[in-house]
């Protein structure tokens, strides 16, 4: 089982009367859910801090019972900045020694598309993190929203990783089974872990549905479920805000939780496994190659979520074009800034495709339209390019006045 | 079907939505359509039957769908001078409006605002038949909720009351009949206008203008220069773009009560250079000035629908919609502002004019999706309303 726990720092309604004349780009204080500490409270309120409580007992009750997170590190900074408790609940489960923590981009970016060299410093700067509060360093890489392709397997082999987790896909699978390992087409050893979106979904996206023929889903029926399937291993992924916050509490969902180890581990052939674990011991069946991008969201599970409109390529190309003379400015707050800006929530919000697509986006979406997201966005950019050509203007300044100095003495 | 104009001669949305919705309609039920006086109109499908015995005395009628309180008063003055006035006019034409009744077959009669609601009760009172009263603004609309006329406010209540079922273009319409009115909810439906997409051309070449040859970018407000359009918020906008791009143009296509106003008000802004009036336009005319504009920008006070936001959006012109309209309630591609908040609707407008991303995407999701619209979707809607009251 892994969970992904992130929070982006959202875009206030910046206006270009903001301009040049407002650094603050995140720090909405209104009733909306741009306001990131509130909606951070209510998050964790719902469900970091219950959930954590609940696993926290349930590794305590069965010693068998192992979990992984990939913690982004926006949400962790937000945690330190907003609710520290929240740090140290997390750091309490991972003094269990059964608590993986997985690697991931510090930002929780689509560096990758445009930027190899940004995609690796975030990473690094990620692993710094965990380092920093957890004492462990990462083993296995979760990509952002679990987008995945060949490539990207090379490029995370490339920094010593041995295993990947990504989304089982019907169209890379085919007939195939997400229950094994494969080996990742293109690498030497990379193991991929296939997300079973079919059992994983049905706690996530259907547990409280009442339209489902399966509603109420009990933990009983559920070990049955999973008792079924041919295979090594079955990954169990989800949002971590399933718990609490997508299922609400009264929807049963933390007893169901509770119960679930112990009806699983009543199969004697059933246990627990970690993503290390699962990568060092199982063996890969096959190779399997993904050409194009997948992901774990929407019904595509494709990149269009975040990169198929205009706005959407139009805002990522602006803000990667600003790249190098970010990087070179050596401002470490204009610096962080930009790189709050590749999360890829920001471009996710500026998708118009969930007019048809149904209302899982609307439901994450804090802006009125699409449109707003994008407008706030661009503004910020202009910001940014404006704190450029000062930062340079400045450092001229500098060198002038160095230059004066020197010839002065 | 009772109303009181019809395009081409039509002073605004009304004559829009009556013409789209009957023709929709015509695909299912006959319909007889009666109209104050006899005008030329291309409704080949109506049998249009015009009460032109109504001795309107003047060459222009005094009745108009669209009177705000000033206008009104300004108006009795006028009609005193042929010994009569707005409200004899009306009863009057509820008195044609008994005869037909009482010579023509039919199963429902349709009354398409105040003006038209006497008609329709007296054709009820004749024929026992069910009565829907139809409204496409109402008094609190026009006025925007101040100096209320009292004697308009009357025939409109009156007229819900007395019907079977109330329609209003919109929620918003919809929510105004509950909450101002006193009619109960389960007795009004929402039908919402829309627009015959099909019948727009698809001209994207079409759009090289003399006027924006220089780099000129244009903004437009298309409607009636009166209160509850907000046509003092779009000067203040205009003076505030102006401040941060000087190449914007601002066009206002429409006549209205407050058309002088505007004019000395911007004069006095001065920006009446960058202002400008083109008086009420139809047709091509009206079709040009949706495509010659980058942006349309539509900061009613109250709009019970806003018929040419979705006109603009065929066109494949952005839109900025105040969120209290009827039409944002259907589209989703749109910007949408509150009235008031003439920072957000700055902030939105020069978002449009600097990103052509926004200004492409904006487009081509906004003709796709009034593109599927058509008047055969709330005249489905009225079908069923139909049935209800005839079985």
């Amino acid at each position: 089982m892994y969970f992904q726990v992130h929070q982006p720092y959202r875009i206030k309604k910046y206006r270009i009367f903001d301009i040049g004349n407002n650094l603050n780009y995140f720090d909405a204080n209104d009733h909306t859910d741009l306001n990131n500490r509130k909606v951070f409270h209510k998050v964790a309120t719902k469900c970091y801090l219950p959930a954590n409580k609940v696993f926290l007992e349930l590794l305590k009750k069965y010693p068998e019972f192992k979990i992984a997170y990939s913690l982004s590190g926006v949400f962790l900074e937000q945690a330190q900045e907003f609710m520290p408790e929240v740090i140290e609940s997390f750091q309490e489960l991972v003094k269990t020694g059964r608590v993986e923590i997985l690697s991931e981009t510090y930002y929780h970016s689509l560096a990758f598309l445009y930027s190899v060299d940004e995609y690796k410093s975030q990473i690094k700067l990620h692993r710094e993190k965990i380092e920093e509060l957890f004492g462990v360093t990462p083993t296995v890489f979760r990509n952002t929203e679990l987008i995945y392709n060949d490539w990207i397997g090379s490029i995370v082999e490339s920094l010593g990783y041995k295993g990947i987790l990504t989304e089982g896909a019907d169209k890379i699978l085919g007939w195939k089974s997400p229950n094994y390992l494969y080996k990742a087409h293109g690498t030497q050893d990379l193991k991929l872990l296939l997300k079973n979106y079919k059992l994983s979904d049905d706690v996530a996206f259907r547990f409280s549905e009442k339209s489902w023929k399966e509603h109420p889903l009990t933990v009983d029926k559920y070990a049955q479920w999973l008792n079924v399937p041919q295979g090594d291993v079955v990954n169990l992924f989800m949002d971590y805000e399933t718990f609490g916050e997508h299922q609400w509490e009264d929807s049963g969902i933390f007893e169901f939780l509770k119960h679930f180890p112990g009806e699983i581990l009543k199969n004697p052939h059933n246990h627990f496994i970690t993503p290390t674990e699962a990568v060092a011991t199982l063996p890969a069946v096959d190779e399997l190659s993904i050409p194009y991008y997948i992901s774990w969201a929407d019904t595509e599970r494709d990149l269009s979520a975040w990169m198929s409109n205009d706005i959407q390529k139009d805002a990522m190309g602006k803000l990667f074009q600003m790249e190098h003379e970010v990087l070179e400015s050596d401002d470490p707050v204009l610096i962080h800034d930009w790189r709050k800006l590749t999360t890829s929530d920001h471009f996710y919000y500026m998708c118009t495709k969930w007019f048809s697509d149904g209302d899982v986006h609307k439901y994450f979406n804090p802006y009125e339209t699409p449109y707003d997201a994008f407008i706030a966005f661009m503004n910020v950019v202009n910001d940014i390019r404006m704190r450029i050509a000062k930062n340079k203007e400045e450092k001229n300044g500098q060198a002038h006045s160095d230059q004066a100095t020197h010839m002065a003495t | 079907m009772f109303g009181w104009e019809l395009p081409p001669f039509n002073s605004g949305g009304l004559g829009v939505a009556c013409y789209g919705l009957s023709k929709s309609l015509s695909k299912n039920v006959d319909i007889t359509f009666v109209l104050p006086r006899k005008v030329e109109v291309s409704a080949d499908f109506l049998k249009l039957l015009f009460a032109n015995n109504i001795k309107i005395t003047t060459i222009d009628s005094p009745l108009r769908p669209y009177m705000t309180s000033h206008e009104y008063s300004r108006l009795e003055e006028d009609i005193t001078m042929y010994g009569n006035d707005l409200f004899s006019e009306v009863k009057r034409y509820a008195m044609e409006a008994r005869k037909i009744a009482q010579k023509e077959q039919f199963d429902i009669i349709h009354a398409h605002d105040w003006l038209s609601f006497e008609a329709g009760i007296a054709a009820k009172e004749v024929s026992g038949k069910p009565l829907i009263v139809q409204l496409h603004s109402t008094e609190y609309d026009r006025c925007g909720g101040e100096n209320l006329n009292k004697a308009v406010y009357d025939i409109e209540k009156r007229g819900m009351e007395i019907a079977d079922k109330v329609v209003g273009v919109s929620n918003l319409t919809k929510s105004i009949i509950q909450e101002h009115y006193g009619i109960p909810s389960e007795k009004v439906f929402a039908v919402h206008n829309r627009i015959n997409a099909d019948e727009y051309s698809d001209e994207t070449n079409d759009r090289i203008f003399q006027i924006k040859k220089d780099g000129k970018r244009i903004v437009l407000f298309a409607g009636r220069i009166t209160l509850q359009k907000g046509p003092e918020y779009f000067l203040q906008v205009a003076k505030r773009v102006l401040e941060y791009d000087q190449n914007v143009l601002f066009v206002m296509a429409g006549s209205g009560d407050m058309e002088y106003k505007i004019m000395d008000d911007a004069a006095v802004m001065g920006i009446s250079d960058k202002v400008l009036f083109t008086g009420f336009l139809r047709g091509d005319e009206l079709a040009h000035v949706y495509k010659m504009a980058d942006i349309f920008v539509m900061p009613s006070v109250s709009e019970p629908f806003g018929i040419a936001a979705l006109e603009s959006m065929v066109h494949g012109t952005p839109v900025i919609i105040s969120k209290q309209s009827g039409v944002s309630e259907i589209v989703q591609n749109a910007l949408k502002v509150d009235f008031w908040d003439i920072d957000e609707m700055v902030n939105k407008i020069l978002s449009v004019l600097s990103f052509p991303s926004l200004k492409q995407t904006l487009q081509e999701n906004g003709r796709n999706e009034v593109g599927i619209f058509s008047w055969d979707m709330a005249a489905d809607e009225c079908l069923k309303l139909y049935r209800t009251l005839v079985n």
